[in-house]
């Protein structure tokens, strides 16, 4: 892939397997055939934003369901697991509806709604929770924390691998994300990078060395992501699931 | 007495403020999954019962259901998804376990090196991945090239071209994705056996296969089951790859139900109502799946 966006359409197609020279031609035109820059500041904007969002949210749920479990909260919790079986087809169409009445087409609030509160993600950290000593909350609440100072204070640090192993995933599917954006990105500014390189192969010819750059930028970012939040990664997950 | 009395007092306060906290905690993750998934499949449920052009709808009963049965694209992309269900699901469970216990054996080298490389399909866009795959199988693809180069084919064959083989092409490049992916559950889970267990079975005489079968399959139940509801789900919820690798092609012989209810409601003259019923099938048949996956799950407890 890496070697095919230095090559001219041609020799890609052909098999080349040593790099060209064309890496700056494919370049140029794929900045001026493609509003590059654009979606991958869209691509870059959503993804983050809805990471530091969903983490938030996500974590705060799981935590609360674990440490304060009662009845009223594990039935609360079941209701969301069942979320889990909703597929998305099921609800894409409604929401569509919903956000074009509200006006939330093309803008971030819009991307991001739908998967900010992932069952996924909540039962990550009710399990990671679960692992979290009860000791260290009793203290915390004799010293006089209140039970938000001890969740950012206590449980936030301790529970990094967690919040890098949620982190590396909702990045992930944030970025390469692809049916959502299709849907609510109606304006070519909105667009995001997996929207793009299909853009690429859309029309009669297909320029496979500006196409292959294209899919080698849309991939860069994720596995930087993977690399820098491997450890940890396996860490979390490992932690998590039991 | 009164000693105790005000301590339970106390403690009905404290735990009441606790309840409110907790409550306050899960608040706004539980509205948002409320507003994002329930009321939304709510509407999709009324709206599966109209029809019409656009948002001009009128109520028609059970119509949309009746249309599916006789709607033979709606009726190739269901047998589609499972064709890629019950071929593409269990080669990727088995294969990832395999993976998983290899990777757990303690004496092999480089194993983080190994991880790595089984691991990285899953960082790749599903969009460029299936591109990927699409180019590498195209007429004068990659493969084509290599299979003439080795004498195999005369001229190459195009794969995408014939539903059959694109169809394969679309199950080898699900299991390449995917495969990491439920492995690091399952490395996961291996991490709770005991390794003492296998270094047991070892000394008693049991073969690889036989401490395979016999003891991390078993202990990794729950796992395996967590892995088999995503994997159906995920696939009955087949996009992407569609779209990108053969976009339904040949004559929608590809086609998946989310691309097909996708291309009714944004591509074609959109039709809500139809492809609202058609996502209320997928829905079903998600959780009916699920449940005998878990009814199989439990039984063997």
């Amino acid at each position: 892939m890496a070697v095919s966006a230095t090559n001219t359409s041609l020799d890609v197609t052909r098999g080349a397997m040593l790099p060209g020279a064309a890496l700056v031609d494919n370049f140029i035109m794929l900045t001026q055939s493609q509003n590059i820059s654009g979606a991958m500041a869209n691509s870059f904007k959503y993804a983050i934003i809805l990471t530091a969002v969903s983490l938030c949210v996500c974590s705060l749920a799981g935590y609360g369901f674990e440490i304060f479990h009662d009845k009223g909260k594990d039935i609360v919790m079941g209701i969301i697991l069942l979320a889990m079986m909703v597929p998305f087809a099921a609800t894409m169409i409604p929401l569509f509806q919903m956000f074009s009445k509200a006006g939330l087409l093309n803008t971030t609030a819009g991307f991001i709604l739908p998967t900010i509160s992932t069952p996924f993600l909540i039962m990550l950290f009710r399990q990671s929770a679960r692992s979290f000593p009860h000791d260290i909350i009793e203290a915390a609440r004799i010293d006089g924390l209140n039970e938000f100072q001890i969740f950012f204070k206590m449980f936030f640090p301790t529970m990094r691998s967690t919040y890098a192993a949620a982190m590396t995933i909702t990045f992930m599917n944030a970025w390469n994300n692809y049916l959502w954006p299709k849907v609510i990105m109606t304006d070519q500014e909105s667009i995001t990078m997996p929207m793009l390189v299909a853009n690429l192969t859309e029309g009669y010819v297909t320029d496979y060395g500006v196409l292959m750059l294209g899919v080698l930028l849309c991939t860069i970012p994720t596995i930087i992501i993977f690399f820098i939040l491997q450890k940890s990664f396996a860490e979390g997950i490992t932690g998590a699931v039991k | 007495m009164s000693r105790e009395k005000t301590k339970k007092n106390g403690k009905i306060t404290l735990s009441k403020k606790q309840n409110i906290a907790g409550w306050a905690f899960l608040t706004p993750a539980a509205i948002l999954i409320a507003v994002m998934s329930f009321i939304p499949m709510f509407r999709a449920l009324l709206l599966s019962f109209k029809t019409g052009v656009g948002n001009n709808l009128k109520w028609a009963g059970v119509f949309n259901y009746q249309r599916l049965a006789l709607d033979t694209v709606f009726i190739q992309a269901l047998k589609n998804n499972f064709i890629y269900l019950i071929i593409q699901v269990p080669i990727m469970l088995l294969l990832a376990l395999v993976l998983a216990s290899m990777l757990n054996n303690k004496h092999l080298r480089l194993k983080g090196l190994f991880r790595t490389a089984i691991f990285l399909p899953c960082a790749t866009s599903l969009v460029s991945y299936a591109i990927i795959f699409r180019s590498m199988f195209a007429v004068d693809g990659f493969v084509n090239t290599i299979l003439i180069k080795l004498g195999v084919l005369e001229i190459g064959y195009n794969f995408l071209a014939h539903p059959n083989s694109a169809r394969l092409v679309i199950i080898l490049a699900l299991i390449w994705r995917w495969t990491g992916y439920n492995m690091v559950f399952y490395l996961a889970g291996l991490q709770n056996i005991e390794y003492s267990i296998y270094e047991a079975a070892m000394i008693d005489g049991a073969s690889a296969i036989k401490t395979f079968f016999k003891i991390t399959v078993p202990l990794l139940k729950p796992t395996i089951l967590l892995t088999a509801i995503m994997s159906t789900n995920g696939t009955l919820q087949l996009f992407d790859e569609s779209v990108n690798l053969t976009n339904g092609g040949p004559a929608n012989a590809t086609i998946t139900m989310s691309h097909y209810i996708y291309n009714l409601s944004f591509k074609y003259v959109p039709n809500f109502g139809y492809a609202a019923a058609m996502s209320y099938l997928i829905l079903i048949l998600v959780a009916v799946l699920a449940l005998i996956q878990m009814k199989v799950g439990d039984r063997r407890d």
